[in-house]
């Protein structure tokens, strides 16, 4: 006998993420989800981005990792909330996970979550979070190809920021070649050139972020 | 990527749908997956191989996976085009503004099962 199912595989993920957009909408949080390989300079991005926003939002980071809480208590060195949510050897993070994590924040006086998803530049792609904007940093020194070798993940994002830019002399990195593919796969995301360490065009990828979080606020 | 941990999302659906339906076996699992999404077909055939082995219900199943290539609309000229997983501008007229119709799918079609009755009905 023949049963049509016409189910999607990641139906139970995409349900409990279309419940947390929900929530987030009710509370006018805006939620980004930013992907990126180990090492790209994800954390010193949530730390510069905190820097320059603490002061108009309220702030508190969601922490995915294989293991350990180093860049949990990097973020509450700060001063921000932070929690970390240990995948135990997941590859990405998944609602579910994200769910537990935001049961213990305090979602009323949140403006922005930025959750720091598992350092991957594959599996990370194709699981809806509820968050309103996914964001994928590359770095220089990985390369100008990367758009070529993992397409999703430039693809999923709503935007695209280029960290380590003062480390371009040293690297043999494309700016060209690496705009184009971008367009290419994903024509209308902003690409935000950057160094999170010292600064340097850090103030247009802030704007960016700061004009979607107030756009969701103005929502509620 | 994680296809193993799809593929045991698959069998958990599955499961389900047959035992519902009272199926003593179940014999087919058609799947569409979209080529933008970072699913292999290899590694989705590996994963049900090993799962299936453990799933008494399924140990008789073949899988069949129907990829699925990538359609998407011009948002300035209107056009319709298939494309590749790297370009999703707009042969017609060039623009970068297109929309995604179809690529990103996973999902499970249909599962062809044997239902006791069925048999003793041919009897």
């Amino acid at each position: 006998m023949h049963i049509d199912i016409k189910q999607p595989i990641l139906q139970k993920n995409d349900q409990l993420a279309a419940e947390l957009r929900q929530r987030f909408a009710d509370n006018g949080v805006f939620v980004l989800d930013l992907l990126a390989s180990p090492g790209s300079g994800k954390t010193s991005t949530i730390l510069a981005t905190i820097d320059a926003l603490r002061d108009e939002f309220n702030i508190a980071v969601i922490e995915g990792d294989i293991a350990s809480s180093v860049d949990a208590e990097r973020i509450k060195a700060q001063g921000t909330p932070a929690v970390q949510i240990n995948t135990g050897g997941a590859c990405h993070l998944e609602s579910a996970m994200i769910k537990r994590a935001v049961d213990v924040l305090d979602l009323e006086r949140l403006d922005l979550i930025i959750i720091e998803n598992v350092g991957n530049l594959v599996c990370p792609t194709d699981f809806d979070l509820g968050e309103n904007a996914k964001v994928t940093i590359l770095s220089v020194p990985e390369g100008d190809d990367k758009p070529l070798k993992y397409p999703g993940i430039f693809q999923c994002a709503q935007a695209v920021v280029l960290n380590k830019i003062d480390t371009m002399p040293v690297f043999n990195f494309d700016n060209e070649a690496f705009v184009e593919s971008v367009r290419a796969l994903n024509p209308t995301a902003p690409i935000f050139p950057l160094s999170a360490t010292t600064g340097q065009w850090v103030p247009a990828w802030i704007d960016w972020l700061a004009d979607q979080v107030r756009s969701v606020q103005k929502g509620i | 990527m994680h296809e193993l941990g799809i593929m045991t999302g698959v069998m958990e659906a599955v499961e389900t749908s047959a035992r519902q339906a009272g199926a003593t076996g179940v014999t087919r699992v058609t799947l569409s997956v979209g080529e933008m999404t970072e699913a292999i077909e290899d590694a989705l055939q590996f994963a049900f191989e090993v799962l299936r082995e453990q799933n008494e219900l399924c140990s008789d199943a073949e899988l069949q996976v129907n990829m699925v290539k990538p359609r998407s609309r011009c948002l300035e000229c209107g056009a319709e085009f298939e494309h590749d997983r790297f370009h999703r501008f707009c042969p017609e007229c060039d623009s970068f503004a297109t929309e995604l119709l179809c690529g990103r799918e996973l999902q499970i079609d249909s599962i062809e099962v044997d239902i006791p009755d069925e048999e003793d009905a041919k009897e």
